[in-house]
């Protein structure tokens, strides 16, 4: 047969294993996270990412080192690995811990202040982020601009020693609690030819005047998402974010980091600790745990191999694509096995238990394969990777 | 691309495409180039490699749906032979787990060189001289005979302990392997082709329909080599006796079963009717996606053992389980 092996890119990188050192580092997550539990401190939720706001546990984990691990020690960060992180983050999300304070800016800020911050805006957020004390949200969608992250409107006008922000964001997970986001907005008037040019980044401290900030309840009615509306915000130079008009490499260059954490198949893994326990001695369900946990080792050794190779310098955005659909479906997945298999009906009165995680997945379930980019549109970055398009 | 992974593509470009006998004149290139004994001892006259780099090789064998025996001759047969103090034999082998007088479904059977036996108390060699062998084939028209055992055998030995189960991970690893390169295989045929055909005045590979349609099957096939790639870096790390080592193979040939499917599915529907033809080569990779996910270990059996393992665990291991650390 002729040779079609090479013709397609790789899909995933080659397996990584974590370093022997990682071994220590998780068994004091563990014993941590176990002690707190132990305490009554939190109790598991699904979705913790998003739901789980507790500026406490955060500070805790900046106590202990375990925030900004990645950002370097004169910024306050540790100096640590990529894979240092993975561990942590991994072990915080399997045991459904309230991690959503620090979520983003230990993810995604730190990372881009990093590459591209001044050593001004360094100096001012970092130390705070991993501290656990400074929390950011990203203000990239509009109303007008989900998956077609070019069509954002917001404005921003060249002022005296600054900039003036006019628009809208929406979907704006933790506004209502948080410092200061990343806002995306149009710094030079929209080129049909060239929709990603004239798009720049700013850093906008959330108490700033003439940003108001309006709750958009979920379907649990819990309030995670905001809409925050700009009317006039001045912006000094100082706040810019890497280049002017460089807006668009800066957020898509970041994308492999933010679509193939274990947070894309872990959501709603406490639920399924939880469905284990409801199973103890029940026979007839092994084929259906097991095929759920072939899925799940095979999720991490992807998302593991992808970790790997970012920490190596590459940008695998192909292979993060791929383990962010199989991913956010799978997290699915889990919610519907919980269903067929047990016949407890989710309650969301219910304080913690099976009932009150299976509630909590299924109405957190529709995010899942939207936020950070949809299913469908990361396909299309998978097509395009094989040179469909 | 690994070292051996390119000796591997050079020898396999030239393998044929059609017959369901073994291609000769790739065997012997295998066995030229030290790929057909690739993990065995060098003692034995192998190349000594870990099983990380077989993985390559038998990734791309099944890509390139190759018609050679091996898994059996490298992973299971020359193993087994030469663990138990057996000379490994040159030329193909096959190996085949059984208690009766009748082998059954032993794969190749009426083309190697020497069938190893394990019993559940021996390890046999027969040399194939005065058996009687009974053609049967796999979906791919591969070689799967049945042979009647006879009194003479070659050479026996005690089984070891442990060899057993050993076989069993070895065989399904193995068969892993060939799943995933399969998969992958007949991904990049039907992109391949997505990018000929024309329909409407466009190639169909322009449609959105079908780019989501080849990217669900990337996604497959994706976490195809990943599990079958993971599953023998454990082997490497921890070697068969080791929990870490069963939970893997037994994930690994569960998720490569269940990927093949999906995989062969969104292969024949973006083909159209012609992939669903014998003159086309597109079977050569699905007859054997359907074929190897029911060998070594149906994925529906690998899951309920993998089912039982957690569950028998309690749900607070199953974290430590799949992270491979209590
Ligand atoms: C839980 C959650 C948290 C979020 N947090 C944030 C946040 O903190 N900050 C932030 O900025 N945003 C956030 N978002 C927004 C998120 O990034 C957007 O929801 C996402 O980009 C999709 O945009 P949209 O919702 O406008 O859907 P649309 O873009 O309107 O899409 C609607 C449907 O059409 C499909 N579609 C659209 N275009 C195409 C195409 N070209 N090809 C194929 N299908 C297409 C989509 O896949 C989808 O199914 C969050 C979303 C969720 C669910």
């Amino acid at each position: 047969m002729t040779s079609t092996l090479s013709r397609l890119p790789a899909l995933v990188p080659p397996p990584t294993e974590l370093p022997p050192r990682a071994a220590a580092l998780r068994a004091e997550v563990r014993a941590f996270l176990a002690e707190e539990r132990a305490a009554g401190a939190w109790s598991p939720r699904a979705d913790v990412w998003l739901s789980g706001w507790d500026e406490r546990f955060t500070r805790e984990l900046g106590r202990r080192g375990w925030l900004g691990m990645t950002i370097p020690v004169e910024y306050g960060g540790h100096g640590l690995g990529a894979l240092d992180r993975y561990v942590v983050t991994e072990e915080l999300l399997a045991a459904g811990a309230p991690v959503a304070a620090h979520w983003v800016a230990d993810r995604q800020i730190g990372p881009t202040l990093m590459r591209f911050g001044t050593e001004e805006q360094r100096r001012r957020y970092l130390p705070r982020i991993a501290a656990g004390e400074c929390y950011f949200g990203i203000g990239m969608s509009e109303p007008d601009a989900g998956s077609d992250l070019a069509a954002v409107r917001t404005k921003a006008v060249q002022v005296d020693g600054g900039w003036e922000l006019t628009g809208t964001k929406v979907w704006t997970s933790g506004a209502h609690h948080a410092h200061a986001f990343f806002a995306l907005a149009r710094s030079a008037p929209k080129d049909d030819a060239n929709r990603h040019a004239g798009l720049s980044q700013f850093i906008v401290d959330l108490d700033s005047p003439g940003v108001q900030i309006r709750p958009i309840p979920l379907l649990t009615g819990a309030h995670h998402f905001n809409e925050v509306v700009f009317d006039r915000v001045f912006i000094p130079d100082a706040q810019v974010l890497g280049e002017l008009g460089g807006g668009w490499a800066q957020v898509t260059g970041e994308l492999a980091f933010e679509r193939s954490g274990p947070e894309r198949f872990l959501s709603t893994f406490p639920l399924l600790t939880a469905l284990l326990g409801e199973l103890t001695g029940v026979s007839g369900t092994e084929r259906e745990v097991g095929r759920i946990v072939s899925r799940l080792w095979t999720l991490r050794r992807m998302s593991l191999a992808v970790a790997g190779s970012l920490e190596s310098g590459e940008a695998p955005e192909l292979a993060a694509a791929v383990v962010k659909d199989l991913g956010t479906r799978f997290e699915n997945e889990i919610v519907d096995a919980a269903r067929t298999l047990v016949a407890i009906p989710p309650d969301p009165g219910a304080e913690s238990g099976f009932a009150r995680l299976l509630a909590d997945a299924v109405l957190h379930a529709p995010g899942f394969t939207l936020r950070g980019g949809t299913n469908e549109v990361l396909r299309g970055i998978v097509a395009r990777g094989m040179g469909l398009r | 691309m690994s070292e051996v992974l390119e000796l591997a593509e050079s020898v396999l470009s030239g393998s044929s495409s059609t017959g369901t006998d073994l291609d000769a004149a790739l065997w012997r290139a295998l066995e030229e180039t030290g790929l057909a004994r690739l993990t065995l001892a060098e003692a034995a006259g192998g190349s000594g490699a870990s099983f990380a780099d077989a993985a390559e090789v038998l990734q791309a064998t099944g890509a390139h749906a190759a018609r050679v025996p091996l898994v059996e001759t490298d992973l299971l047969a020359g193993w087994l032979l030469h663990s138990h103090g057996i000379a490994v034999p040159d030329g193909p082998l096959t190996a085949v787990a059984a208690d009766g007088d009748t082998l059954t479904r032993v794969a190749w059977a009426r083309e190697v060189a020497g069938i190893v036996v394990l019993t559940p108390s021996e390890v046999l060699l027969l040399t194939v001289d005065g058996l009687e062998i009974t053609a049967g084939a796999n979906l791919a028209e591969e070689p799967r005979d049945t042979v009647t055992r006879p009194e003479v055998v070659a050479a026996r030995a005690d089984l070891a302990p442990g060899a057993a189960a050993e076989f069993r991970l070895r065989a399904a690893l193995g068969r892993a392997q060939l799943l995933a390169g399969a998969a992958r295989g007949a991904l990049a045929r039907t992109v391949r082709y997505a990018g000929e055909r024309v329909q409407f005045g466009r190639p169909i590979g322009k449609f959105q329909a079908v780019q989501q349609q080849l990217a669900l099957a990337a996604s497959e096939v994706a976490a195809s080599g990943a599990a079958a790639s993971a599953a023998a870096a454990t082997a490497d790390r921890d070697g068969f006796g080791a929990p870490s080592t069963a939970f893997a193979v037994a994930a690994a040939k569960a998720r490569t079963g269940e990927a093949a499917g999906e995989v062969a599915r969104i292969a024949h529907q973006v083909h159209g009717a012609i992939g669903f033809t014998r003159e086309h080569d597109l079977r050569l990779l699905t007859t054997r996606l359907w074929a190897w996910r029911d060998e070594d270990g149906s994925d529906a059996q690998w899951q309920a053992e993998l089912g039982a393992t957690v569950l028998a665990a309690g749900a607070e291991a199953l974290w430590p389980l799949v992270t491979g650390t209590p």
